[in-house]
């Protein structure tokens, strides 16, 4: 600036253009860079999804391309009237919420011990990280084979009937789908859970140790809590997932006795029966009750997706 | 209200450090206790040995005269400040102060009296319903301060719980620390490496270093006689001078000049470290005639720098010095042998600090007479850095 | 911290035993039965009577074009190599971007990729069924790579930003001001401390790709394009009143080595970056 008098003011729209200037580029170049991604993103899915709207209004089988038409919402009457529909929404909350309940628990556990362990952690993340890297197909075959009743040994163990035929009952079956979505998932549970754990300042168990707490006691008032965010984050990410669940489904019982889900609905519909209406419809209304799902975990319980830490 | 007693106590971690080494101390009922000592001196861990938090590798730990080496800290009834407070960061103040009595099954409406008298003495009343993350840093002291005083326990063990604030703050607190101390007369045990804040809030001072005890005491003794050359140079601020000198005979052989001694313990002739503290050096143009002859010894240094404080003036010159081997100095002086060659004194030229009255007119680059009180010598051994005499 | 005492090594000891048995039972399982003669595999046995490779061998029976496991497995590789690359690249631009540059709409493409990653894929599978037969692209690779590219990029996306989040970018100037050219900056002292990031992503994507399951059966019909886990599902026994239980272990298992080897060599990897994904870090 200046230091003589100024005998007329400086231009003072120089400074702030250049600063903007500046800026400008710095965004344009920012969204250069993120374009490709966002571009790639948003093809396959706000197309897609649009595109699954506009089908869903639709009557068509491609087995019948010719009796395409434009039915409106009938389509949705179809599909919420059907028992069918009713049915595997119950499977798939049912599978869900108790798939989701046991891996909180387990997660927990492994977590703690992820944490907190003297020794052999580098084991520990190492063996949990198999059921993760899995593939979930091969993880479906597992467990169908250890109880399946010609090749699994399941049923040779003691206190358990050689006969029990475990897919040949509607809840049984679900026990072993559950079974191994919780063995698939529980790991990635335990490592949200355990981000949320070392983010607990130690100290705090010190000052509670001397305020005369006990081991359960330090867990349930002062882990536990401190835990809430993470814990949120973590029933949020895993139910949403859960309720697409149709891999270990359509391995372990292609959805039979009663044992579909949501998913498994959308894909008969659509690639089995190339009923692309009602396959459409089925996708649309899945979307919106994930979509419901997200809402309600973070506006009603507040879930703060981008920290999942802990804080006072 | 308690006495605590540490006897040979030793900490040995996983790794083989010794922390702390064969400590013996005696805390009296309702004494306030000061460990203090240079990072890493095993001060905390002391500490966390007391308070249960560490286990003790071997010796004794009584409080009360009963061994309490295997209790956990919950049936210790100690109370524990933390350096950066611990305070639960989901709880509000009131729930922070009043969590061990719920935890000991005190009923509510006893709680809620011991909290509110707490938060009257610290001035916390109308925080209580808030949480710690919404307190400035003194409040939330104040609160790790009112969870130990709510529960009236034996002894209060306080780790740095200062060193968080800043450099007002801390002198506030420091008085409020103090005068809560003396109102409950609670044996108090305080760990600081701050030596300001070790003379002034203790009844003894417990100095440290590398997990040994160099010297118990009051602040006085600490300063007038302190024990070994670690403690003369730790105590004191600015810190003690130190210089060379050569004792034949009844001579004392300083840079600055000589001076007569009488008593001297042990040792005899040879070289010793000087110590002495600025503030008993001053213009030689202020100390009245007498004074002059009764003692001391008038030297003339070019003067390097003056720090004018208003209340004091620091002077700092250079005296040509033969330079004296010392770890413990080199210690205090925050080098190894190694990298110095000679430790602690080197060489050539010392610098030398000294507190005038802030009358005096000495100045920068110019050449000033000066005038050391030689009663207030200090002479330790070069190797063993005991006190001599 | 306390001392430890015996007792503690022996509760941890059968704690870590139980998170082993957990995470292991259902692979050796799968490893028994895919040893196991054919005649055997009924047999309920935990540990093979005898142990044979004839599963592992009929895999790869028929060479390239028959054997119905090997076309599937050089699919698997070179599409999730694919994906993971185009991936990673378009990922690590956008979260550069993220990470370094001030422009409106960041978190909107945080919130927007993270939505992203909870769609259920089968409500985009109708769409992209008919659109991919309408581009011609059904059964093929780039049919999959589209779609996965989709669904990794957000897992990408937070984990680099996370990654590149933490890097002290005054380190370029550092080195700009100790005589580096802004090229030599950002491959001396910049790339090598993404480089950690950009590998674990990377891993992370690959996983993605190779666990696929609803788009490799929804948009594949033959071996030309399929995938490993969609042609598991459709392998055929010895003979057409058999399971081919023997043959899916050993190719299960097959397929799971790789994953094993990268869980062993990667572990802290693949935690931090994890957790950095789905936790602000």
């Amino acid at each position: 600036m200046a230091t003589t008098a100024p005998t007329h003011p400086q231009p003072p729209e120089a400074a702030p253009e250049h600063a903007s200037s500046r800026t400008r580029s710095e965004r344009k170049l920012a969204w250069m860079l993120c374009a490709p991604a966002v571009i790639v993103m948003l093809l396959v899915t706000a197309y897609p999804i649009g595109y699954s709207i506009v089908l869903s209004l639709q009557k068509l089988d491609l087995r019948f391309p010719d009796q395409t038409e434009f039915t409106g919402l009938s389509n949705y009457g179809t599909v919420l009237s059907s028992e069918l529909w009713w049915t595997d929404v119950f499977n798939t909350v049912f599978i869900v919420l108790i798939s989701v309940a046991i891996e909180l628990v387990l997660g927990m556990a492994i977590a703690m011990v992820m944490n907190r362990a003297i020794f052999g952690r580098g084991v520990v993340r190492t063996s949990v990280l198999i059921p993760y890297g899995i593939i979930t197909v091969v993880a479906a075959f597992a467990w169908q084979f250890a109880f399946a009743s010609d090749s699994g040994f399941v049923n040779h163990l003691p206190f358990v009937s050689e006969e029990f035929n475990w897919f040949g009952g509607r809840f049984s079956s679900f026990a072993i789908i559950i079974a191994a979505e919780v063995w698939k998932t529980t790991p990635f549970m335990a490592l949200l859970l355990l981000a949320g754990l070392v983010t607990i300042d130690n100290q705090l168990y010190e000052a509670a140790k001397v305020d005369g707490a006990s081991a359960w006691q330090r867990f349930t008032k002062i882990t536990l809590p401190l835990m809430k965010p993470a814990i949120l984050v973590a029933l949020l990410f895993r139910t949403l997932e859960g309720f697409r669940v149709f891999d270990s489904i359509f391995i372990m019982t292609r959805g039979a006795l009663e044992t579909e889900s949501i998913s498994i609905l959308g894909f008969n519909q659509l690639i089995s029966r190339l009923n692309l209406g009602l396959g459409s419809t089925v996708s649309v209304l899945l979307f919106l009750i994930v979509v419901l799902v997200s809402a309600f975990f973070i506006k009603v319980l507040g879930v703060k997706v981008e920290e999942g830490r802990p804080g006072g | 209200m308690s006495e605590i007693a540490l006897e040979g106590v030793t900490k040995v971690f996983d790794d083989g450090y010794e922390a702390v080494k064969d400590m013996n101390l005696d805390i009296g009922d309702g004494e306030f206790m000061i460990l203090v000592g240079p990072s890493g001196c095993g001060k905390s861990t002391a500490l966390r040995m007391i308070a249960g938090l560490e286990d003790i590798t071997s010796g004794e730990l009584k409080i009360d005269g009963e061994e309490v080496n295997d209790r956990s800290p919950k049936d210790r009834d100690i109370a524990m400040v933390f350096q950066n407070y611990a305070l639960y960061p989901h709880m509000t103040v009131r729930e922070n102060m009043g969590f061990a009595l719920k935890l000991a099954g005190v009923d509510k409406a006893e709680i809620d009296q011991k909290v509110e008298e707490a938060a009257r003495t610290l001035d916390l009343e109308q925080h209580l319903d808030r949480r710690p993350a919404n307190l400035s840093g003194g409040q939330r002291q104040r609160v790790a301060m009112g969870r130990a005083i709510v529960r009236n326990p034996k002894a209060f063990l306080m780790d740095e719980p200062l060193s968080n604030l800043d450099a007002k703050l801390r002198v506030q607190m420091r008085t409020e620390v103090a005068r809560i101390q003396s109102d409950l007369e609670t044996t108090t045990v305080y760990v600081t490496h701050d030596q300001t804040e070790a003379m002034t809030l203790g009844d003894r001072v417990a100095v440290m270093r590398a997990g040994v005890l160099q010297q118990v005491g009051t602040p006085e003794e600490l300063y007038d006689r302190p024990r070994n050359l670690f403690v003369a140079g730790f105590i004191g601020s600015p810190a003690m001078n130190f210089m060379p000198g050569e004792i034949s005979g009844a001579r004392l052989k300083l840079p600055i000049g000589e001076v007569e001694v009488s008593q001297l313990s042990g040792g005899g002739d040879g070289q010793v470290v000087v110590g002495l503290r600025p503030e008993n050096i001053e213009d030689a143009t202020i100390v009245g005639d007498d004074l002059k002859q009764q003692r001391g010894v008038e030297f003339e240094a070019e003067i390097d720098l003056v720090e004018s404080l208003g209340s004091d003036l620091y002077a700092y010159f250079h005296i040509e010095s033969e330079g004296v081997e010392s770890e413990l100095l080199a210690d205090l002086v925050g080098e190894s042998l190694s990298e110095t060659g000679a430790g602690g004194l080197r060489e050539g030229q010392e610098r030398v600090v000294a507190r005038l009255d802030p009358t005096s007119k000495v100045r920068r680059r110019q050449k000033a007479q000066l005038w050391a009180d030689t009663a207030k010598l200090h002479l330790f051994d070069p190797e063993s850095g005991e006190r001599l005499g | 911290m306390k001392q430890d005492r015996p007792k503690d090594y022996a509760f941890w000891s059968i704690a870590i035993t139980l998170v082993l048995v957990f995470a292991l039972v259902p692979v050796l399982w799968l490893l028994s039965i895919s040893l196991k003669p054919p005649e055997q595999i009924a047999d309920g046995r935990v540990i093979p009577e005898t142990f044979s490779l004839d599963n592992y061998k009929s895999l790869f029976e028929g060479g390239f074009d028959e054997s119905p496991f090997l076309h599937p497995l050089v699919n698997s590789i070179v599409i999730a190599l694919i994906t993971t690359v185009i991936a990673i690249t378009l990922a690590a631009f956008t979260a550069y971007a993220i990470a370094r540059l001030e422009f409106p709409g960041k978190r909107l493409i945080l919130a927007g990729a993270l939505a992203i990653a909870m769609f259920p894929p089968i409500s985009t599978v109708g769409p992209l069924f008919d659109m991919w037969r309408a581009f011609g692209i059904y059964d093929t690779y780039p049919g999959l790579i589209i779609p996965y590219l989709t669904f990794s990029l957000p897992l990408a996306i937070y984990v680099l930003t996370a990654f590149f989040r933490e890097i002290p970018w005054d380190l370029e100037q550092a080195a700009q001001v100790d005589g580096a050219t802004p090229f030599q900056a950002f491959t001396k002292v910049i790339m090598p401390l993404a480089a950690p990031g950009v590998f674990t992503a990377a891993i992370l994507v690959f996983i993605f790709c190779w666990n696929d399951f609803v788009f490799a059966i929804s948009l594949t019909s033959s071996n030309s394009s399929r995938t490993v886990p969609a042609a598991l599902a459709f392998f055929t026994g010895e003979s057409t009143f058999t399971e081919p239980t023997g043959s899916i272990a050993a190719a299960a298992i097959l397929v799971t080595i790789p994953i094993i080897v990268f869980v062993l060599i990667f572990q802290r990897r693949i935690v931090s970056g994890l957790t950095a994904g789905a936790v602000k870090g």
